[in-house]
């Protein structure tokens, strides 16, 4: 029972120097020696690609009917249709356009957001970290969806509907990505470059951009990716209990919401919008377990 | 000790009162109590008006409706309710309909997380560990809404195959419950056995993880490695050393993941149409009942700091390496 760190990727040693930029050759290389993780990118990518662009080049639109009734899959409906006579392929990929820019927006303004705190908290430290890391756990004692759904309430079904439901899901998962970046930083800040940058006059805003932050960014990286996935399940989740994206807009979770009842007598109007959901975020989780392992030498890849 | 448990008290009450003040203006500004009565055909004579929003409290400012509400809770009262209903009476019983499923939930996953992270983490890099990553994976990715839909509709089909009612899809429990405790009780197991497998199945993934590389991590320790060399079993050595450890900080995550796991209770509730929490929460939010909303926050979020509480405690009492300064 002597073994070390056993990871099927060989541990590369080149992690103690404090380098500025990340090694992105290095981390590209091993996040392609993940099989998983990278088949899982292939596969979202070729998602995106299908739902932004094939999903404007499909000849039917999902929020235009069809002459055709709960139709079964066929060659004419890939994905058959709904009883109102919804080609439900373009509901599909209406919906995956929709939860992944909500996904993907939700990720982005946490990601800035919550990796920014965590750094300024952990750099402070003190009554500062105290202080601001209080504020993130205070978010986390609360239910998402259901503040969520308090806050999305008022959304309706506007065109512009979907940014203010990113936001909502941003404000109650920053804190995942602080607390993360505020444990990578509360180790940085004790390295001696971070010393050196202050021994030569700079700024504590400084030394946090130019110093810290770019050291941590493997960690904001992960955690962002984690989100997208998180989000993810969020939307669809909320957008199921019907506080979410409403029609005549549609997301995937609103499409296994309305299409619930009809897993009987029209199994694949349930399954498909289902599916795609379980794929997109195993996808993720995949991408997000491979850059894990890319950007971390010391820790097994069993660690989660 | 006491002192510890003092101090972590006097620490959680500003938490909770800012946390109170923050979704109490939060709820507030979320849409206006009396929408659905502006709305109506023939209007409602501004007398009507008024009146109600007198009993909502609306013709007062903020900072005084927010006393009012904090003091009228400390002697039982939570507010006046848009659709007329006495919250308290209505919310407790909803509460133990859902605390019953989150503890089934809780308990039946953390079951399945040592299990599955202490098989995983001795057979590691196993065919066996590979499958439970696998499916782990695969459940962390799964929405509750989709396999709570999907499980209700097996056990419907199960029930037409069979003839009989095995397990219940709908509702919390039989209306009127069966005469005679043991049916009851048998009643209300039927109804829960689906609710607790789709919330612990959508919840333990990350909690196996975790035992998973705390027993590695433990494993590789020298007091363990110094059992084995004593010439202690195996297995003993596993459960009485490495479990034992692994166990502490897991109950940490566990309190951490509650608030999700309510989060997760009010989906599986809602493709259930149980009359618990979720629907009470749901309704609520739609009505715009300002007050039966912050109910639901309040006793909830309650519930989430109290276990953080009590798994700090655990943790300051089963691992003696942490000192109570």
């Amino acid at each position: 029972m002597a073994e070390t760190v056993q990871t099927p990727l060989a541990p590369d040693v080149d992690g103690e120097a404090p380098v500025a930029t990340p090694r992105w050759r290095l981390v590209v290389r091993r996040f392609l020696r993940h099989r998983l993780a990278t088949i899982s990118l292939v596969v979202f990518v070729l998602l995106v690609l299908l739902a932004f662009v094939g999903g404007e080049l499909w000849h039917y639109r999902y929020d235009v009917y069809t002459p055709d009734n709960s139709q079964p899959p066929s060659a004419e409906h890939p994905f058959g249709t709904d009883a109102t006579g919804y080609d439900l392929l373009a509901q599909v990929l209406r919906g995956t356009q929709r939860s992944i820019e909500i996904a993907l927006f939700v990720a982005a303004v946490s990601g800035v957001f919550g990796s920014v705190w965590g750094a300024v908290a952990g750099f402070h430290g003190g009554k500062v970290d105290t202080l601001m890391m209080r504020v993130a756990d205070l978010v986390l004692i609360f239910p998402a969806i259901a503040v969520a759904a308090v806050l999305a309430n008022n959304v309706g079904a506007s065109s512009q509907g979907w940014l203010l439901i990113g936001l909502v899901l941003a404000a109650l998962t920053w804190p995942y990505v602080a607390r993360l970046v505020r444990g990578v930083v509360l180790s940085l800040r004790e390295r001696e470059f971070i010393a050196a940058a202050r021994t030569f006059g700079a700024g504590s805003w400084r030394i946090i951009f130019r110093h810290v932050l770019p050291n941590a960014m493997g960690t904001v990286i992960v955690a962002v990716t984690i989100i997208v996935a998180v989000a993810i399940l969020a939307e669809t989740a909320l957008s199921f209990i019907g506080f979410g994206v409403r029609p005549p807009d549609t997301s995937l979770g609103l499409l296994v919401s309305q299409n619930q009842t009809a897993v009987s007598t029209r199994p694949w109007l349930f399954y498909f919008p289902g599916l795609f959901i379980v794929v997109i975020a195993l996808s993720i989780n995949f991408i997000g377990d491979g850059l894990r392992d890319a950007f971390d030498n010391t820790r097994s890849r069993s660690r989660r | 000790m006491l002192a510890y448990v003092l101090r972590r008290l006097l620490h959680t009450i500003p938490i909770v009162l800012v946390g109170s003040f923050v979704t109490f203006v939060m709820v507030s500004a979320s849409g206006d109590p009396l929408g659905d009565l502006k709305a109506k055909q023939p209007p409602v004579s501004q007398a009507i008006l008024d009146a109600e929003a007198h009993r909502m409290r609306l013709d007062q400012p903020l900072l005084e409706r927010y006393w009012r509400w904090l003091t009228g809770i400390l002697s039982g009262d939570w507010g006046p309710s848009v659709k007329r209903i006495d919250i308290g009476a209505e919310i407790w019983p909803r509460l133990l309909v859902s605390a019953r499923l989150v503890t089934l939930a809780v308990l039946l996953a953390l079951v399945l997380a040592l299990v599955i992270g202490v098989v995983s983490a001795v057979k590691r890099y196993s065919a066996v560990d590979y499958a439970f990553t696998a499916v782990g994976f695969l459940l962390l990715s799964m929405p509750a809404f989709w396999l709570a839909v999907l499980l209700k509709q097996q056990a419907i089909e199960l029930n037409q195959a069979t003839g009989t009612t095995l397990v219940y899809t709908v509702g919390e429990a039989s209306i009127p419950p069966p005469p005679g405790l043991w049916p009851t009780v048998l009643d209300v197991l039927g109804h829960v056995v689906l609710p607790t497998i789709v919330l612990a199945m959508t919840s333990f993934a990350p909690w196996s993880r975790f035992v998973r590389s705390s027993m590695i991590e433990v494993q590789q320790s020298d007091y363990v490695r110094l059992a084995r060399a004593k010439g202690i079993k195996r297995r003993t050595v596993l459960v009485r050393h490495a479990l034992r450890t692994a166990l502490v900080p897991l109950t940490t995550v566990v309190a951490l993941d509650l608030a999700v796991l309510f989060s997760g209770a009010v989906i599986t509730e809602t493709v259930f149409q149980w009359r618990g929490m979720g629907s009470f929460l749901l309704s609520s939010v739609r009505d715009k009942d300002i007050y039966a909303v912050m109910a639901w926050l309040l006793l909830v979020s309650l519930i989430v700091v109290v276990f953080n509480l009590i798994a700090d405690l655990l943790y300051a009492v089963l691992d003696r390496r942490i000192r109570l300064g």
